[in-house]
């Protein structure tokens, strides 16, 4: 089965060139795509076969390339299986989008080629079982998504974007580097001699800080995220939708292969570590995206949070199997793996609206839309899907993640060490505070962009997307009703890579009565999201028949009411950013320093009144431009070696050489 | 034998929430009006405003879209199937094992979901107004209510209501400070959830600071029945929730037989008496709020359920 998935990654690989001679074809970009669609579809069946394979083997290849001694070593146990079935079928629905979307593209030359490797990239990511190999797809993968962020480079936020990602993927694979230099300095670089090797505690915590940077900065954790916002943004919606909904996934992947399976026993401190990232993260991320008006940013910076999500619930699987209460270990590994998932769904769902949104109208300003349900009621409703499935609202599937991750916290009082007693709460407190903003953000997304009326001409004469592109939001939007509903199903599905990885599994439940989900006992809680459905569909439906038989079903247009003051101009309507400003009052003078600056023309002048609003990334401006800063000022203070005559460098040489030979002398 | 008598118990409490949510409501109206020295209108004027809401023509507005028509059909659904959750008068609830407390929160929270998105639907300023004040209230009132679900349900070692309340009901529980904490939080929610004073005014209608009502300003006839019917069954649902897991006694068993099911409707009656007359007092002793005094109020809230979680994982006495 593993030569299947390398023979498909292979062809993926082999697709990237093929690209480039497609793309200058008339029909090119949907052979293309056309054929992304099947390798991604079959690599995804495969994965999933293996994933319900009762056996659950590990299997093994090598082949000839890479570093000469050692060979390129690949996978395929159950983590990997899961993970490539989501990078696959994330990458079979965005490959479906655009067989529609991508007909759209200016300069397909720019896209094609590099879609298919990055795709391949990101398989072998998840396949790899040595440091080498992993490191170099790494590195193929992030370079290849850079290709993608820049492929609109006229733009100059583009260049920009592209610039900070790139810095920000080498900072990553840099620490990442060192995490392999460290664990690999004894047993060689093969993931296998790593497992067997015991590093020593201090060795394994290094590490642990290298590589929640390294993955981290690829995930966007606060405060590596800055580039995230900028990036997934820039590239075209399909490659959005797999940038946040597949790649930061891969960086999850990373992250539990190296701290669960190639660490020894982790140590409790690790997870606190975990828990303060992770939490912050997602109340941080939830009320960026609140303050945006761009439709893709609000998008981007909800993948942060949706990130900090799952790095709580891996931060509490680490802390309870440091303590050894492996089976809730079980609950909140399993919770993060299922959010996982679920995020790529609905994450992919979102951008792919995104991008029909952004086709049809041009624009990505939430100012400049509105009313879009009338013009394009199938986006529309695929939408709505994506909007309530991240809000985590039942009867959906980001519901059901976060109701696991909460059952785990409320075991947390078991825990034995202080320091956990006490944030474990606090980080409670934050992802129930990200899960109340993620509401808010996407009744703004959803209200400001298809509610309401149409706030410019583009808007007004926008027109419904393609079948493709329908066809795949609405295959997302299906999935994430069905795991929503039938959670059971994808919780046993996910007992072999818990068990791998943590050492223990959540009870079966798809024996269960109505399929009932029940994370310890019955006596403590349960969740059956099928029957809430059932339940709330019979309710809506027999108030609906009733009172349309006994009471009225007569129904006029009329002018709307608006207490009495109605008026014509679009621009009554409450804005991106009026809608957020009591909670930008509220929460964003700390966080953001934003102040509102009113300015009143005198009582005589005829001048408008005008409100200014200052918000300010304190993040950026505390961390990022302080280094950005000290290597401009560094860099001018060296320029003047650059100007020096031939006599002073090769004194500079000389000295340099003495000097050389005294260390190595001393 | 049981399971006809719970499907009885369920079935008869989802009709009974249905036809008590308006009654409680008139009863709050009620008290509020005598307690202003006013006569009040009678205790069954909500069903008939119900009724003929239901009878009158729908004036929808020019550019209203499906999804504006569908909404009140999805609130009353998800109103009405938590309510029927939560019990009232007995334990044995067919399908409490459903959902449990969160679940039931987050049941609300799509109800609330729904009706910010139909106050932006028609594109009016009076809508958004509203919707934008609801999501700010809804940014810190969900947090709280469930910080206070986590407290008791730590507490109770469960988040099923009926094993919640049956242990509330038990001599284990004792008094504990974490408990006093939750029910100032949840009583605030509460207040803050139905658009009660101090934190919006149920009776205003063309005002500034209104909330509720601005969002669904442009609602009429039949759909704007359900909307009524869905408020008042989440002020039932508040009230029957504080006297679920702070005062569970008389509530009957799930193993009950028809007798303690009666003395159980009886004290059930009574509780929703009291704590309506107290809501009613504490409505009319108190003024509204500025909105932005909102967040503070809330705020507390907020930091109580936490302190109140935090008292629980320090302490398992506390």
């Amino acid at each position: 089965m593993i030569s299947v998935a390398l023979w498909l990654v292979a062809c993926l690989l082999a697709l990237a060139p093929v690209g480039i001679v497609l793309s200058a074809r008339p029909r090119g970009s949907f052979v293309l795509y056309g054929a992304c669609l099947v390798l991604t579809a079959t690599l995804c069946m495969t994965a999933l076969l293996h994933l319900l394979d009762p056996a659950h083997p590990v299997l093994r290849a090598t082949l000839p390339v890479g570093l000469p001694w050692l060979g390129a070593h690949f996978r395929l146990d159950a983590l990997s299986a899961f993970f490539l079935v989501v990078v696959n079928l994330g990458g079979a629905a965005a490959s479906l989008f655009a067989l529609g979307y991508g007909s759209h593209e200016e300069s397909p030359g720019r896209v094609l080629p590099f879609y298919p490797a990055y795709l391949a990239g990101m398989n072998v990511v998840v396949l790899a079982n040595d440091a080498f190999s992993f490191l170099v797809a790494w590195e193929f993968m992030s370079l290849t998504s850079w290709a993608l962020v820049v492929s609109h480079h006229r733009e100059a936020e583009n260049i920009r974007a592209g610039y900070v990602y790139l810095l920000m993927a080498s900072f990553g694979t840099l620490a990442l580097l060192l995490a392999f230099g460290a664990l690999a300095s004894g047993p060689g670089y093969d993931f296998d001699a790593i497992r067997a090797a015991h590093p020593s505690a201090a060795l394994s915590s290094l590490v642990v800080v290298l590589v929640l940077l390294g993955t981290g900065s690829k995930a966007g954790l606060v405060p590596l995220h800055a580039w995230l916002p900028l990036a997934h943004p820039a590239a075209p919606s399909h490659v959005s939708g797999l940038m946040s909904g597949v790649m930061t996934k891969v960086a999850v992947y990373g992250f539990v292969r190296i701290v669960f399976d190639l660490l020894p026993e982790p140590q409790w401190w690790w997870s606190m570590v975990v828990l303060l990232v992770g939490g912050p993260t997602a109340t941080l991320g939830v009320l960026y995206a609140l303050m945006q008006r761009d439709i893709k940013r609000v998008l981007a910076f909800s993948t942060i949070e949706n990130i900090g999500i799952v790095f709580t619930g891996l931060g509490l699987a680490l802390a309870f199997k440091a303590q050894g209460l492996d089976w809730v270990a079980a609950l909140a590994f399993t919770a993060a793996l299922l959010h996982v998932f679920n995020h790529a769904l609905f994450k992919s769902l979102l951008f792919f609206g995104a991008g029909a949104v952004l086709e049809a109208t041009g624009v990505r300003d939430m100012e400049k839309l509105g009313g879009l349900i009338h013009r394009m009621p199938k986006t529309a409703f695929a939408m709505l899907v994506g909007c309530v499935a991240i809000s985590a609202l039942p009867p959906f599937n980001g519901f059901v993640s976060e109701w696991l991750m909460f059952q785990a916290i409320l075991l947390s009082p078991q825990l034995p060490s202080w320091g956990l007693k006490l944030i474990v709460p606090a980080v409670g407190g934050l992802l129930a505070l990200a899960a109340a903003f993620a509401a808010a953000c996407f009744v703004k997304l959803y209200g400001i962009s298809f509610l309401g009326r149409p706030r410019s001409d583009v808007a007004a004469s926008a027109h419904e997307t393609d079948r493709f592109s329908l066809a795949a939001m609405f295959a997302l939007a299906a999935l994430c009703l069905l795991a929503g509903i039938l959670p059971g199903l994808f919780i046993d599905a996910l007992a072999p890579v818990s068990k791998a990885m943590v050492g223990n599994v959540m009870p079966h439940q798809t024996g269960l009565e109505w399929l009932t989900i029940v994370p310890i006992a019955e006596s403590r809680s349960s969740y059956n999201g099928l029957l809430v459905f059932l339940f709330a569909a019979l309710c809506g439906t027999t108030a609906a028949t009733a009172i349309h038989r006994l009471a009225s079903d007569r129904l006029r247009r009329a002018p709307a009411w608006d207490c009495g003051y109605p008026d014509a101009n679009p621009a009554i309507q409450y804005s991106a950013s009026s809608f957020s400003q009591p909670i930008r009052r509220v929460f964003g003078s700390v966080i953001f320093a934003a102040r509102e600056i009113g300015e009143m023309p005198p009582p005589s002048s005829p001048r408008p009144a005008r409100l200014t609003v200052e918000m300010r990334d304190l993040i950026w401006d505390g961390l990022y431009a302080p280094i950005a800063n000290a290597i401009g000022f560094a860099t001018e203070r060296i320029n003047i070696l650059q100007f020096l005559t031939i006599r002073r460098y090769l004194t500079l040489v000389f000295v340099a050489l003495i000097v050389l030979l005294l260390v190595v002398a001393l | 034998m049981n399971a006809l008598r719970d499907i009885f118990s369920q079935g008869a409490q989802m009709l009974l929430v249905l036809l008590l949510a308006p009654l409680l409501t008139g009863f709050v109206r009620k008290v509020k009006a005598r307690l202003l020295r006013r006569r009040g209108p009678p205790l069954l004027q909500p069903y008939r405003d119900l009724v003929r809401l239901m009878r009158k023509d729908v004036v929808l507005a020019d550019n209203a879209s499906w999804l504006f028509r569908v909404i009140p059909y999805l609130m009353f659904a998800g109103t009405w199937v938590a309510a029927s959750l939560v019990p009232t008068f007995g334990n044995g609830l067919l399908f409490s094992w459903t959902a449990d407390l969160i679940a039931i929160i987050a049941l609300l929270g799509s109800a609330r979901f729904f009706q910010a998105l139909a106050g932006m639907d028609v594109g009016t300023a009076f809508g958004g107004i509203g919707s934008s004040r609801e999501v700010m209230i809804a940014t810190l009132a969900e947090p709280a209510i469930l910080m206070t679900v986590f407290a008791v349900a730590m507490i109770a070692g469960s988040t099923q209501l009926p094993n919640v309340a049956e242990f509330m009901g038990s001599s284990a529980v004792g008094l504990r400070v974490s408990l006093g904490m939750a029910f100032v939080a949840l009583t605030i929610v509460a207040l803050a959830e139905n658009a009660r004073i101090p934190v919006d005014n149920p009776a205003t209608h063309l005002e500034l600071t209104m909330v509720h009502e601005a969002m669904v300003l442009e609602y009429s006839g039949r759909h704007l029945a359900l909307i009524d019917l869905s408020s008042q069954l989440k002020l039932l649902l508040y009230v029957s929730l504080i006297a679920c897991v702070f005062v569970p006694w008389g509530t009957a068993t799930a193993d009950a037989g028809v007798a303690a099911l009666a003395v159980g409707a009886l004290l059930y009656l009574g509780k929703l008496a009291v704590l309506g007359f107290l809501l009613a007092l504490f409505e009319t002793s108190i003024a509204k709020m500025r909105v932005f005094r909102i967040p503070e109020f809330l705020g507390a809230a907020l930091m109580l359920a936490l302190l109140a979680t935090l008292l629980r994982f320090v302490s398992g006495s506390l």
